[in-house]
């Protein structure tokens, strides 16, 4: 957690200013108690009303002071929390979107999200406390242990006794609750992804009638966090009371030995309710420092959930510089390429194709075959745990992630859309393609007509997943944004699987008409949608059981030809 | 809900608690009366020490013997009161929670499509928290900071009357200073607010849509847009935070001439003798005790507003309409004999969807659906599950009306298979025994291998123990959706209803499942709706839905012949393309 302080770099300055004027304010708070003995020992005993008039001023005047040097101390405090945050916040971001694929999965975006928002808030707000007050209540302790000693080191020998029992007993408490308020978070977590999952499935879970028991499934995780709050509670609880014990033995002792002390005329009366006086200050510091210890340890836990996120690594990085294409390789080859989640079973396995400029790739299997895991591999989403996946004969790990993936226009399997317009989604890949492109690929993707029917056309506003379009509109302009550029390699990956036969008949026969040396890769389960394609891949179970054409699979390929039947292509058979 | 309501409302729910709230409060005066008679014996204590050979030992002795006494006791109440607040706050915060939750299972659907899950999720996790946080807050400090101030209050009047004239008329500055700064942080608190809710919008569109963004090379500019939004949070939230830490300074300072002003006028009273110095001692110490709880009550009312607001909203969740009470009747193993009576609905008044729709289905029958996106195949669904409950006419299973049964029996008699597949976070097993937890792994192992997912369960690492994440994790759409059909292949009950349900399966796996369904589906009336031919052709009856009405009804060759809707949709979906 310590390398979470590199994000206050550029604030160093305030960071340290913060405390410091807030010190200074709690040497002003530590002078009153002297001052008022003196008020006592030098005013009351020999009735100097102007002394006392004066005294009196030099306390507002400290109070003063203390204001100033305290509102300083807040806007350097905040500016260097709030800076610190913004940066923590900024790399966490930049972090996140470094995943792979198969991390994303894993992790899931929804905690993604708690971290980069109220996690980061709460880390922020942790340290802004520290920076404010966190070191304030151990120098007025500290501050008035100095006191103490100057005004009598033998009563003093009581402040320096009492002061570490009461740090032990903080730092006691801090160590048994913070991990106790992490487990708190987590179960928290698990309330809202109960709730979460129940708004999700409400249809489903009253179809079964599990209603009481999802209930109680929620009631059983309710009761797990306030068992363990309860638990948290009672440690935290015992802050207050053994601070009071210790701060109130020590007074006895002070009064006992103080009555020694001025007996044998070593101090006044004035300096003892001095002395008492510090006694106080510091229980109230370490009062305040109770409280604040829950926000801090809360801060603590978040910022540990921050850290578990920088902790997970990107598996693999963009390298730096791209080796030369080799000329008249194939635009895509496979060798030996085999793939499997950490843990798990092979997903694909050992295969092996080439295709060349120009050329369609159909790639076709049954659920789970391990389709989109293939054309996932081109982009680098996932790494090849075995076998090398080549781009105009350089291997994909070698090629920067902008070079490669700028030239690969990908229709995922789930269409999504940003918040904005019909033209900012268009423009992801290309910022300043000229509205002619953007009319070019909707064309192609057979959307130009509703676009053009919308009364803002290109600048139509998009909501947050596109929800205001429909299905097979959102798919069309999925595939429109990724025909924007021209890519070179193109990815249907189950692409038009919304869209009606006559729609995606006429975008198969636009997508053949303007091919430009772009290798396509079309992955479907109907076998109508890729019986044209140069390539077909039949998938089973993670192998290439057979590659060929239409026509040759059909008379080589049992799989092959159930498909087909299966789907009323009775043609070639 | 106005803020009357809901602190009644709170009032109510915390009622039952009566023993433990009284409990806290008890100790809270016992644990601050203690600690103030504190300072009177140490006063006490100084008063006998005076100067070199006026120290009177024998009477300081038992002086600090009380003092320990007072002291442990002290601790002890201070301990017991927050062990209360603790209790009395989580159990409920609990309570709330769980019935906010089980409230949801209650609601008519209709209020739950109409809401975004987000606020609802909100109202149960992030509104109890600010609550809990306001409460536990509000127990611990409003208690004991009220008899805080009444109990100084009473010690220092019974001392000297002109002293605590000066505290009292002091004091209260802080309070206005408190609010003024309160009052004028308000607007920055609310820019601060909406600066983190775009924040969060903008983390959740682009964290849920990373993938497109590194498909798309969008990193560079996606991280530019968060940089914007962060910024401006940064210098929201800075603001805020600044102007409102400004109030502890403040009032500190209030303190500080608080303690100054009693510190010359008892330095004054004690000239004229009317004071000794244990007792001006004394007074010191309870200027800085009376003072403090004003300060944190500033902070505590802000707190407990908050909580109000918060409080407010679970309330209002809380008292939301439920689902009209079941039907007495149990429905036995239905037959399957469904009639539709002369129904209509709609989701708003003013926009009709169904209208007069009778339909009688013989059991047994196979019903296809089929029509446009968003002309009321899914409402139908809704009508026969009662998830909804038709504005008009009659709904009749095995001659029963739906109001009449319990839902429980009703939606046993029915499976399910939505094209929305919906598994919860847990292992595979889980989710296939989710009709039934006490089903047997053999008949969980029968019904994978019935919905053909038993290959692709045994290749995951753990198999059938495998854990799924949030929403299915990494399985693909097919995989959830196979899984989603085991889950009703465990225990079929008498009537199906498919809405889409092999959307995402191949079309060879497809045929292996609608064998598998067909054997089961003899003698099971059936509701299918499907955009594959195979599946529609097969059905008894074919209803063609467009706006909400059924504009056509009969066998697939009766429908073709008829030359109409159906048989337009049939030749652009299904014919030959090329």
């Amino acid at each position: 957690m310590k390398h979470l302080l590199r994000y206050l770099k550029g604030y160093e300055k305030e960071a340290v200013i913060g405390p410091l004027f807030k010190l200074l304010e709690a040497c002003f708070e530590l002078a009153v108690p002297l001052i008022m003995a003196h008020v006592i020992d030098t005013g009351i005993r020999s009735a100097d009303t102007g002394y006392i008039l004066a005294m009196g001023g030099v306390l507002v005047l400290l109070g003063a002071l203390g204001l100033a040097c305290s509102v300083t101390a807040q806007y350097f405090a905040a500016k260097a929390a709030f800076g610190f945050g913004q940066a923590l916040r900024g790399d966490l971001f930049r972090h996140v979107m470094r995943l792979n694929w198969a991390q994303q999965d894993r992790v899931g975006a929804s905690t993604l999200i708690t971290r980069l928002t109220s996690d980061v808030d709460q880390t922020q707000a942790g340290l802004n406390l520290a920076l404010r007050l966190f070191l304030r209540s151990p120098f007025i302790v500290a501050g008035a242990l100095a006191a103490s000693l100057w005004i009598d080191w033998r009563l003093g020998l009581v402040f320096l006794a009492a002061t570490p029992v009461m740090a032990l007993v903080i730092f006691g408490i801090l160590r048994l609750t913070t991990p106790l308020y992490r487990a708190a978070q987590k179960l928290l977590d698990r309330l809202s992804l109960l709730t979460r999952e129940n708004l999700a499935g409400v249809r489903v879970i009253r179809a079964f009638s599990r209603q009481s028991e999802e209930t109680a499934r929620f009631d059983a995780a309710a009761d797990e966090l306030r068992a363990l709050q309860l638990r948290v509670g009672r440690i935290a609880a015992l802050h207050n009371p053994l601070t009071c014990v210790l701060v109130n033995l020590a007074i006895l002792v002070l009064l006992r030995q103080g009555a020694f002390a001025v007996d044998a005329g070593r101090i006044s009366q004035g300096d003892l309710v001095a002395l008492v006086n510090y006694m106080n200050q510091i229980l109230l510091a370490l009062v305040a420092l109770a409280t604040l210890l829950v926000s801090f340890s809360k801060g603590l836990a978040s910022a540990g959930r921050v850290c578990e996120v920088l902790a997970e690594a990107p598996a693999f990085e963009s390298p730096a510089e791209a080796p030369a294409p080799v000329s008249g390789a194939a635009r895509v080859a496979f060798e030996n390429v085999s793939f499997g989640y950490e843990g798990g079973e092979k997903e694909l396995e050992q295969i092996s194709f080439s295709a060349l400029p120009g050329q369609t790739v159909g790639i076709i299997g049954g659920t789970g075959a391990g389709k989109s895991t293939l054309v996932n591999l081109i982009p680098r989403f996932y790494e090849a745990s075995e076998g090398r996946v080549l781009v105009d004969g350089v291997d994909v790990r070698a090629l920067p992630f902008a070079r490669l993936r700028g030239r690969i226009g990908l229709v995922p399997q789930k269409a999504r859309l940003f918040a904005g317009t019909v033209a900012s989604n268009l423009r992801m890949r290309c910022p300043d393609a000229p509205d002619e492109a953007l009319w070019a690929a909707l064309e192609t993707a057979q959307a130009a007509d509703f676009v053009r029917a919308l009364p803002q056309g290109l600048n139509s506003p998009v909501a947050q997943n596109g929800r205001n379009f429909s299905g097979g509109q959102r798919q069309r302009l999925c595939i429109a944004r990724a025909l924007v550029g021209s890519p070179d390699i193109l990815i249907l990956d189950d692409s038009a699987s919304a869209l009606d036969y006559a729609t995606e008949a006429q975008l198969r026969r636009a997508l053949a008409k303007d091919t430009s040396g772009r290798t396509t890769f079309l992955v479907s389960q109907r076998a109508a949608s890729i019986r044209h394609a140069d390539t077909i891949l039949v998938l089973d179970d993670g192998r290439v059981i057979a590659a060929g054409t239409h026509d040759q699979l059909v008379h080589s390929c049992a799989v092959y030809r159930d498909i087909c039947r299966s789907q009323h292509i009775e043609e070639g058979l | 809900m106005n803020r009357k309501q809901t602190l009644h409302r709170l009032l109510r729910l915390l009622a039952p608690a009566w023993p433990v709230l009284a409990a806290s409060l008890v100790f809270a005066a016992a644990g601050v009366g203690l600690s103030l008679y504190s300072p009177v014996l140490i006063g006490r204590v100084i008063d006998c020490i005076v100067a070199p050979g006026r120290v009177d030992y024998a009477a300081v002795r038992p002086l600090l013997f009380q003092l320990a006494l007072v002291a442990a006791l002290t601790a002890a109440a201070q301990w017991l009161m927050a062990l209360c607040n603790n209790r009395l706050t989580y159990r409920t915060v609990r309570q709330l929670r769980c019935t906010a939750f089980a409230r949801i299972q209650q609601l008519p659907l209709s209020q739950i499509d109409r809401r975004s899950r987000g606020e609802l999720l909100s109202r149960i996790t992030s509104d109890v928290d600010q609550m809990a946080d306001g409460l536990l807050l509000g127990f611990s400090q409003l208690f004991s900071g009220v008899a805080t101030i009444l109990g100084t209050l009473g010690f220092m009047l019974a001392t000297n009357a002109a002293i605590t004239a000066v505290v009292v008329l002091l004091t209260p500055l802080s309070f206005f200073v408190a609010s003024f700064i309160a009052r004028r942080t308000f607007a920055y608190f609310q820019q601060q607010a909406a600066a983190r809710g775009r924040l969060t919008g903008l983390a959740d569109e682009l964290a849920g849509g990373e993938k497109e963004v590194q498909a798309f090379c969008g990193e560079a500019r996606a991280a530019a847009r968060f940089d914007e939004a962060n910024a401006a949070l940064r210098s929201a939230a800075q603001k805020a935070t600044f102007y409102s830490s400004l109030t502890n300074p403040c009032t500190r300072f209030v303190n500080g001439l608080v303690y100054a002003g009693v510190g010359i006028v008892g330095a004054f009273v004690a000239l004229n003798g009317a004071l000794t110095v244990g007792e001006l001692s004394r007074f010191l110490s309870y200027a800085n005790q009376y003072t403090k709880p004003f300060n944190e009550i500033s902070g505590v009312i802000t707190e407990l507003q908050n909580a109000l607001a918060s409080a407010g909203r679970v309330f209002e969740l809380i008292e939301l309409e439920a689902e009209t009470p079941d039907g007495p009747v149990q429905l036995p193993a239905p037959d399957g004999h469904v009639e539709l009576d002369d129904v209509s609905f709609s989701y708003l008044p003013e926009r009709p969807l169904i209208r007069h729709f009778t339909l009688d289905v013989q059991p047994g029958r196979r019903v296809a659906i089929v029509g446009p996106t968003g002309c009321g195949k899914t409402t139908l669904i809704n009508l026969l599950m009662r998830f909804y409950d038709p504005t008009d006419g009659e709904i009749r299973v095995d001659g029963h009306p739906l109001p009449s049964l319990t839902r429980r029996s009703l939606r046993a008699g029915y499976g399910m298979v939505l094209q929305d597949t919906w598994l919860r976070s847990g292992t595979i097993r889980d989710n296939i025994a989710y009709a039934d937890p006490s089903a047997t792994d053999e008949e969980i192992v029968a019904a994978a291998k019935a919905a053909h997912a038993h290959s692709f369960i045994r290749r995951l690492p753990n198999g059938y123990d495998t854990v799924i994440g949030e929403e299915g994790g990494s399985l693909s759409a097919g995989q959830k959706q196979l899984l989603c059909i085991a889950r009703v292949m465990l225990r079929l009950p008498p009537m199906l209803i498919l809405d889409e349900a092999t959307s995402s399966i191949d079309t060879r796996t497809e045929a292996h499942i609608q064998d598998a369904f067909a054997g089961m589906m003899a003698g099971r009336t059936s509701f299918v709706v499907a955009h594959r031919l195979s599946t529609i052709q097969s059905a008894d009856v074919i209803l063609m839905m467009e706006n909400g009405q059924v504009i056509e009804q009969g066998t697939h060759e009766q429908l073709l012949a008829k030359n109409g809707a159906y048989a337009r949709l049939y030749r652009s979906q299904f014919a030959p393309a090329e």
